[in-house]
C-alpha cells in the first residue's frame, strides 16, 4: 500500500522536457531513500500547462512542482517524501502564497476550468487500464451492453445536446441515428485523431492521457448503431499517442472489453489504428475514410454521407477524438447533467490549445459560454510585457480573428460563427499589438496553398493567387483595388471548392478585412505597416541626436551596414540594411529607430 | 472479463489508490509528524499502518498526508487528525498500534480516543 503517489507528466510537452529522465532519477533517489514500498511514481498525461514542464505533483498533499530539474529530485525526496517538508522553492509559483500553498485547483489558470473530456488526464496512468477502471472507466460500457437499448443509447446522446468536437459542430447524436437507421451487413465507427490544425495539441493530449476512454466510447457507438469493427485515424507525427493507444488496445481486449461477446451481452467489437501521413485534408471526413481503404487522400463530394456509404461504402460514423471522451460521462451521469453546462445551442465544455502572446499557454477547458476576456484575462493570465490585446484567432486555417472589442463575447459554435471565425477543433491563439493582421493572413493561406489536395482548381489555383496577393500587400505593391479583387476572390473559392478546406480557406483573409481593413489600407495607401512587421515597409534609421557613438550596433549588425567613428553618430546604410533589427535590441540609448 | 461484477470488483481495488490524488474539503484529513525527530521516535511505521488500515476499510473520505515538525518533539510521534468540521485532534506518542485503534473509533466511528490525546497523555 503506497502513502504516497508522485504523479509526474509524460505527455508530449513534458517527455520534450526531460520529464522521462525524471521519472528515472526520482525512482533511483525512492529506492536510496528505502521508500520504495511506501511512495509509488505515476506517469500520466498531459495537465496542461505544457510550459512548465516537466511538471510534477505530490500526493496526497497534491503539492504542483513545475520546471523540474533531475539536480532537485534529491532534495524533494529527502525533505518532501521522507520529512513531509514540502519545497516551497520548486513549486508553481502561482500556488504558493505568503505564508500557504494553495491547492493547483485555486489557482487562476484553474479555477474557471472545468474539466468534462480531460477528466483524467494528468489524473490516471493511461498505460495501466486498471487505474481507468478504478476511475469509473468502462462502467458506462458496462450499463450500455447489460441495459439499454440502442435507440435509449442514441436518445441520450441526442438529450444531452452533444455537438461534434472536431470542427462542424453537428449534433453526435442525429448522425449516430442517421447510421443506425441504415440497414446493413457491415457499418464502421471512426475516430478523426488526425489533428491538422497548427498549434493544436487536445485531442493527442487526451490519447496521451486517457487512451482507454475513446476506445470505451467507440464501443458504446458500436452497439448504439449496429457496427462491430471500429478505426482510429491517427498521425505517425504523435508516436506516444499512437504507442498509448496500442497498449491501451491491447489491455481492452486481454480484460474482455473489447473482442467477442463483451459483458457476455453476445455484442463482438473490435478497434484498429491507422496511421496518417499528416496532411491536413486527411481530417476532412470523406478524404479520411479515403486514406483509410488504402487510396490518395482526397475528399469525394457529399451526398451520399458517411452515415449512409462510409468507409468501404457501408455506413460509418466519424467523431473527433474530444467528442468520444465526453460520452461515457454522459451515459453514466446522464444528459441532463450534460445539457446544464453551456449554453442554449452548445451545451458542456470545449477544450482549447491556448497559445501565442499570452502567460499561461496550455490547454485549458472551460464550459461553453466562457467570455473571451475570462480565457485570455483570468485563466491565461493576461497579455505579457504590458503590452495590448488586440484579436483572438480561432478555428486555424478555416477560422478568423474576433477583434479586441469583441472581447466580451460568450464562446460558443454560433457566437463564433456570427462574429466570422469558427469553433474549429479549438487552437486559440492570442495576438498583442505587436501583431500585423495582413501577416496573419499570409500565414494561414501559405499553410492552405501547401495543404491543398489539388483536386478542384479554385482551392489548388485560387489559393495560391491569394498567397501572392498577399504577399504584394505585405511587400507595398498592391493598389485598393487589389484589395477588392483579393475579397472578390474570397467569395468566388468558398463558392467553387468541393471540400470545407477550399470553402474555409479564405477565412482568414475575409475575417481580418472585416475587422482590419484599415491595416490592409495602410500597407498600400501610406506602405506602412502599423505593426511593425513586414519587414519590406520597415527601415532602421539611427537619430543622430540621440546617438552617442558607442559603436555597439556596429559591431552587432550582421551585415556590417552600420557606419560611423567612436563618439560620432553612426548612420545605416539602407542599401545594406536587411531589416533584422539586431541593432535595434542592443542600443542601450534608443537611438535607433524603426519605421 | 465476462461480468460487470468482476469489472466492480477492480474498480473498487483501485479506487481507494486514486482516490488520493483527489483534492476535496469534506476529506478527513489525518497528518503525521514527519520531522527528523518525529522519524527517530518511530513516525513512520505509523504513518505506514495509517494509510494500510485507511486502504484496508475502503475509507475514501480520509487522507493520510506528514507533514515537517509540529513542534512538540517530546511527544513525538504526534498525528493530528482534523475533521471537515474544522476540529483538531492532536494524539500523541503513537505507535501502530494505537494508530489501528483511531482509525476504528475515530476516523470510522467519530469517537475520539481521548487517551491518547495530547490533554491526557500531558496531564
Ligand atoms: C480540411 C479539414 C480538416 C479537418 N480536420 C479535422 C481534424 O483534424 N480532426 C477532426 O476531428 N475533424 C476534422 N475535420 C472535421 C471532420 O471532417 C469531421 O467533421 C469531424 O471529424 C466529425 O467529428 P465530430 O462530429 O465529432 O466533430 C476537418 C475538416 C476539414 C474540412
Ligand atoms: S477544396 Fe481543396 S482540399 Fe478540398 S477537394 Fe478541393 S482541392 Fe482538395
Ligand atoms: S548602439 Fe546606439 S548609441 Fe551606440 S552607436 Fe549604435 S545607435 Fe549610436
Ligand atoms: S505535456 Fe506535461 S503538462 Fe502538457
Ligand atoms: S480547369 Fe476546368 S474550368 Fe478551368
Amino acid at each position: 500500500m503506497y502513502r504516497s503517489h508522485v504523479l509526474v507528466c509524460g505527455g508530449t510537452g513534458c517527455t520534450s522536457s526531460g520529464s522521462q529522465q525524471i521519472i528515472e532519477t526520482l525512482e533511483q533517489e525512492i529506492k536510496k531513500a528505502g521508500l520504495s514500498e511506501e511512495v509509488k511514481v505515476v506517469k500520466t498525461g498531459c495537465f496542461g500547462l505544457c510550459a512548465l514542464g516537466p511538471i510534477m505533483i505530490v500526493y496526497p498533499e497534491g503539492s504542483f512542482y513545475s520546471m523540474v530539474k533531475p539536480e532537485d529530485i534529491p532534495e524533494i525526496v529527502s525533505e518532501h517524501l521522507l520529512k513531509g517538508r514540502i519545497v516551497k522553492r520548486l513549486l508553481y509559483s502561482e500556488t504558493v502564497t505568503d505564508q500557504n500553498v494553495k491547492s493547483l485547483n485555486e489557482t487562476e489558470f484553474y479555477k474557471k476550468q472545468h474539466r468534462v473530456a480531460l477528466k483524467n488526464c494528468g489524473v490516471i496512468n493511461p498505460e495501466n487500464i486498471e487505474e481507468y477502471i478504478g476511475v469509473d472507466g468502462y462502467q458506462a460500457l458496462g450499463k450500455v451492453l447489460t441495459e439499454m437499448t440502442p435507440e435509449e443509447v442514441i436518445q441520450v446522446i441526442k438529450d444531452s445536446g452533444l455537438r461534434g468536437r472536431g470542427g462542424g459542430g453537428f449534433p453526435t447524436g442525429v448522425k449516430w441515428s442517421f447510421a443506425a437507421a441504415n440497414q446493413a451487413d457491415q457499418k464502421y465507427v471512426c475516430c478523426n485523431a488526425d489533428e491538422g490544425d497548427p498549434g493544436a495539441f487536445m485531442d493527442r493530449s487526451i490519447l496521451e492521457g486517457d487512451p482507454h476512454v475513446v476506445i470505451e466510447a467507440m464501443t458504446i457507438a458500436g452497439y448504439a448503431i449496429g457496427a462491430n469493427q471500429g478505426y482510429v485515424y491517427i498521425r505517425a507525427e504523435y508516436p506516444i499517442a499512437v504507442k498509448r493507444l496500442e497498449i491501451a488496445i491491447n489491455q481492452a481486449r486481454e480484460y474482455g472489453l473489447l473482442g467477442k461477446n463483451i459483458f457476455d451481452s453476445g455484442f463482438d467489437f473490435d478497434i484498429e489504428i491507422r496511421l496518417g501521413a499528416g496532411a491536413f485534408v486527411c481530417g476532412e471526413e470523406t478524404a479520411l475514410m479515403t486514406s483509410i481503404e488504402g487510396h490518395r487522400g482526397e475528399p469525394r463530394p457529399r451526398p451520399p454521407f458517411p452515415a449512409v456509404k462510409g468507409l468501404f461504402g457501408k455506413p460509418t460514423i466519424l467523431n473527433n477524438v474530444e467528442t468520444w471522451a465526453n460520452i461515457p460521462q454522459i451515459i453514466l451521469k446522464g444528459a441532463d447533467w450534460f445539457a446544464s453546462m453551456g449554453t442554449e445551442k452548445s451545451k458542456g465544455t470545449k477544450v482549447f490549445a491556448l497559445g501565442g502572446k499570452i502567460h499561461n499557454t496550455g490547454l485549458v477547458e472551460v464550459p461553453m459560454g466562457t467570455t473571451l476576456r475570462e480565457i485570455i484575462e483570468e485563466i491565461g493570465g493576461g497579455i505579457p510585457n504590458g503590452k495590448k490585446f488586440k484579436a483572438a484567432q480561432t478555428g486555424g486555417p478555416s477560422g478568423g480573428c474576433i477583434p479586441a472589442s469583441l472581447i466580451d463575447t460568450p464562446i460558443d459554435y454560433d457566437n463564433l460563427l456570427a462574429v466570422g471565425s469558427m469553433m474549429g477543433s479549438g487552437g486559440l491563439i492570442v495576438m498583442d499589438e505587436d501583431t500585423c493582421m495582413v501577416d496573419i493572413a499570409k500565414f494561414f493561406l501559405e499553410f492552405t496553398v501547401d495543404e491543398s489536395c489539388g483536386k478542384c482548381n479554385p482551392c489548388r489555383i485560387g489559393t495560391k493567387r491569394m498567397y501572392e496577393m498577399l504577399s504584394n500587400i505585405c511587400k507595398g505593391n498592391a493598389t485598393l483595388e487589389d484589395i477588392d479583387k483579393l475579397e472578390q476572390l474570397c467569395y468566388e473559392i468558398k463558392a467553387g471548392s468541393l471540400c470545407a478546406l477550399g470553402q474555409s480557406a479564405p477565412n482568414p483573409v475575409l475575417s481580418t478585412l472585416r475587422y482590419f481593413r484599415d491595416e490592409y489600407v495602410a500597407h498600400v495607401v501610406d506602405k506602412r505597416c502599423p505593426a511593425g512587421v513586414c519587414k519590406d515597409l520597415l527601415s532602421f534609421e539611427i537619430v543622430a541626436d540621440k546617438c552617442k557613438g558607442c559603436t555597439l550596433c556596429a559591431r552587432q549588425c550582421p551585415v556590417n551596414a552600420i557606419s560611423g567613428t567612436v563618439k560620432q553618430p553612426h548612420v545605416i546604410d539602407k542599401s545594406k540594411c536587411i531589416k533584422c533589427g539586431a541593432c535595434m535590441e542592443k542600443c542601450r540609448f534608443g537611438a535607433i529607430v524603426k519605421k | 472479463m465476462k461480468s460487470l461484477a468482476e469489472l466492480q470488483a477492480i474498480r473498487d481495488k483501485m479506487k481507494g489508490a486514486i482516490n488520493m490524488r483527489e483534492e476535496n474539503g469534506d476529506k478527513i484529513r489525518v497528518v503525521v509528524g514527519m520531522a527528523t525527530c518525529g522519524i527517530a521516535a518511530g513516525a513512520r511505521p505509523v504513518l505506514n499502518k495509517f494509510t494500510e488500515e485507511v486502504a484496508k476499510r475502503n475509507l475514501l473520505n480520509v487522507s493520510v498526508t506528514q507533514t515537517g515538525c509540529i513542534g512538540i518533539c517530546q511527544y513525538e510521534p504526534v498525528v493530528e487528525v482534523f475533521t471537515p468540521d474544522g476540529k483538531k485532534t492532536t494524539y500523541v506518542k503513537m505507535t501502530p498500534e494505537k494508530a489501528v485503534k483511531v482509525v476504528a473509533d475515530h476516523l470510522v466511528n467519530g469517537n475520539v480516543v481521548s487517551e491518547y490525546t495530547i490533554g491526557s497523555v500531558a496531564k
